[in-house]
């Protein structure tokens, strides 16, 4: 059963049973969806109360434990010592000289994951004999531990942003191209039928059927990747060169700054968060038909 | 491409089958699905194949829309022989517009897109896409509903939309594969009236494949029955209740009495 058959077949139970054959009729289902609108509405305002107020728990906990088992700030600042910290992290250059490198290092490598991942996917999910031959050797990139070929990476490729970038795009790649292969091959045979049944040229096939069908699975694969190219970039940063976020926490860590440590880990928390939205805001505008899109408001936001 | 809306009943086509066969499956453990069948479907008839699973009957219609190639014998569109060695003949294809089981309408346009899109395919201007989607949405009963996406749309207005996107180029032949097969008794009523009307409103050649008796009785100029393994056409059986029929027919007598008929041959199949 393709996703799109059970879309279909859920949504056809939620609406009226009885067809309507008078105007009145179908009015009258247009209005029934009506409230379940407004549910949807107050299901989408939660989080925005319920995660601050879990965040709000949480810190509170940490600076309780923190006062109570006075505990070293080496090993475990309180919270208004992290707030400081990172309240002086946001306000200096250098931190945004920092931040610039690694943003730049995650999306160069995203992007040529994203180029080589949905290219080499639409091949392998379209061309049976080229799967067999590659999947082998695409399930040996993903095996051998990532981090193993960072070293190696520096040694070829320098110290600097290329390195990074590198291993960004090799974080990254993997759900890339594993979503695009199944989006490709996820093809409903029935929309097939329509294209076939029509005469339409191959480029219409693929403007109009095969591109926007595995969209949602490329999307979904690029939400993943790129959280794992920013991953990608930090490691690289952490074992050389003298820039980025990755370098910065290593120095706060060499200088016993667990409080700034922290910072830069909140700071780079928030770093992803942007890129994952970002992919959320173009999974908006390109697939704004898709039941993720419209389901969305209620989890994510 | 002419694009006007010809509406007229002269604007049909009628479709003959010359010693049809279709085998599936491998050289060592073939399926005969259809055995050699010849047909006359008139212009601007409505006839309904009815058989039981495996009769072949979608099959039959599969091979009339193009989508599998017969193994032997003839499909011509008309006057134009519709499969030629493997390719399929342009001008036939444009003949026939296809309704599915499914509606198979693609989740990522608009109802006003999917219906427009055999227009799209042939290059029609927007705006002139935009007119015919309003005037064939109208056509099929969903109007208001044209910037919706198909999902927010009940199981019967999308196979209407389906109904309306297979009329959009104009075809003379409309080919349906159980169009109802998946809607409840009661929507599966009203959509036959509206078919009745469709077509006495085009003038459209229609030819529908069910497996409900029913249906076949209510909606068929001619009912061509058939029998499974290897299908073939087992009864041809012309229907004469005057148009437009009414749904309240099916409680009559000469309706029951052809409709107990046709049970029976079919029951004498298995």
């Amino acid at each position: 059963m393709t996703q799109q058959g059970l879309t279909q077949r859920g949504t056809a139970q939620k609406s009226v049973q009885q067809e309507d054959m008078t105007k009145e009729g179908i009015t009258g289902e247009a209005l029934r969806s009506a409230p379940l609108r407004q549910r949807r509405t107050a299901g989408a305002l939660l989080p925005w109360v319920t995660t601050p107020a879990l965040v709000l728990v949480l810190v509170l906990a940490w600076h309780a434990y923190v006062e109570r088992s006075g505990i070293s700030a080496f090993i475990l600042p309180p919270p208004a010592a992290v707030w400081d910290a990172w309240t002086g992290l946001i306000i200096a250059t250098q931190t945004w000289r920092h931040t610039a490198a690694t943003v730049y290092e995650t999306l160069a490598g995203f992007f040529w994951a994203s180029l080589i991942g949905v290219g080499l996917g639409v091949m392998i999910g379209r061309i049976r004999w080229l799967e067999r031959v590659i999947n082998p050797f695409v399930i040996a990139t993903q095996v051998v531990p990532k981090v193993a070929l960072v070293p190696l990476l520096i040694v070829w490729f320098g110290f600097g942003m290329p390195s990074k970038i590198v291993i960004a795009a090799i974080f990254a790649f993997f759900p890339i191209l594993t979503n695009t292969v199944l989006g490709v091959k996820s093809l409903d045979p029935g929309h097939r039928d329509v294209m076939i049944s029509l005469n339409a040229s191959r480029l219409w096939v693929f403007r109009r059927l095969e591109l926007p069908s595995a969209m949602p699975y490329i999307l979904s694969g690029m939400e993943v990747g790129i959280v794992l190219g920013l991953i990608g970039a930090v490691v690289g940063e952490y074992l050389g060169g003298n820039t980025g976020l990755g370098y910065l926490l290593v120095a706060r860590m060499n200088a016993y700054e667990t409080d700034m440590l922290f910072a830069v880990i909140v700071h780079m928390t928030m770093v992803g968060f942007v890129f994952y939205f970002g992919i959320g805001a173009v999974r908006q505008l390109l697939i704004p038909w898709h039941e993720s899109v419209a389901s969305d408001h209620k989890t994510r936001s | 491409m002419p694009l006007v809306v010809d509406q007229s009943p002269s604007a049909a086509t009628g479709i003959r089958l010359s010693a049809v066969e279709k085998w599936y499956g491998s050289a060592q453990q073939p399926v005969h699905a259809l055995s050699a069948t010849d047909l006359d479907i008139a212009a601007g008839e409505l006839v309904v194949l009815l058989g039981p699973s495996g009769c072949g009957k979608t099959t039959l219609l599969r091979m009339l829309g193009g989508l599998i190639r017969p193994t032997h014998g003839d499909i011509a569109i008309g006057s134009r022989t519709l499969w030629s060695a493997d390719q399929r003949d342009g001008t036939s294809m444009a003949e026939l517009g296809l309704v599915f089981q499914e509606p198979n309408l693609f989740p990522w346009l608009t109802v006003a897109q999917n219906i427009a899109l055999p227009l799209e395919l042939r290059g029609v201007p927007a705006a002139e896409r935009i007119r015919r989607a309003a005037e064939l949405a109208a056509l099929v009963g969903i109007q208001g509903f044209e910037q919706r996406w198909p999902r927010e749309l009940s199981g019967g207005m999308r196979q209407r939309a389906a109904i309306a996107r297979s009329l959009a180029h104009d075809p003379r032949i409309l080919l349906m594969d159980e169009p109802f097969g998946a809607l409840d008794a009661m929507t599966r009523d009203a959509m036959n009236l509206e078919l009745q009307r469709i077509w006495m409103a085009t003038g459209k050649t229609i030819v529908l494949v069910t497996h409900s008796i029913t249906e076949a009785v209510f909606l068929a100029d001619r009912i061509v029955l058939l029998s499974p393994r290897p299908g073939r056409i087992d009864w041809i059986c012309p229907v004469e209740f005057a148009r437009p029929r009414a749904i309240e027919l099916q409680s009559e007598g000469a309706f029951q009495a052809l409709a107990s008929a046709l049970r029976k041959r079919l029951q004498a199949m298995a």
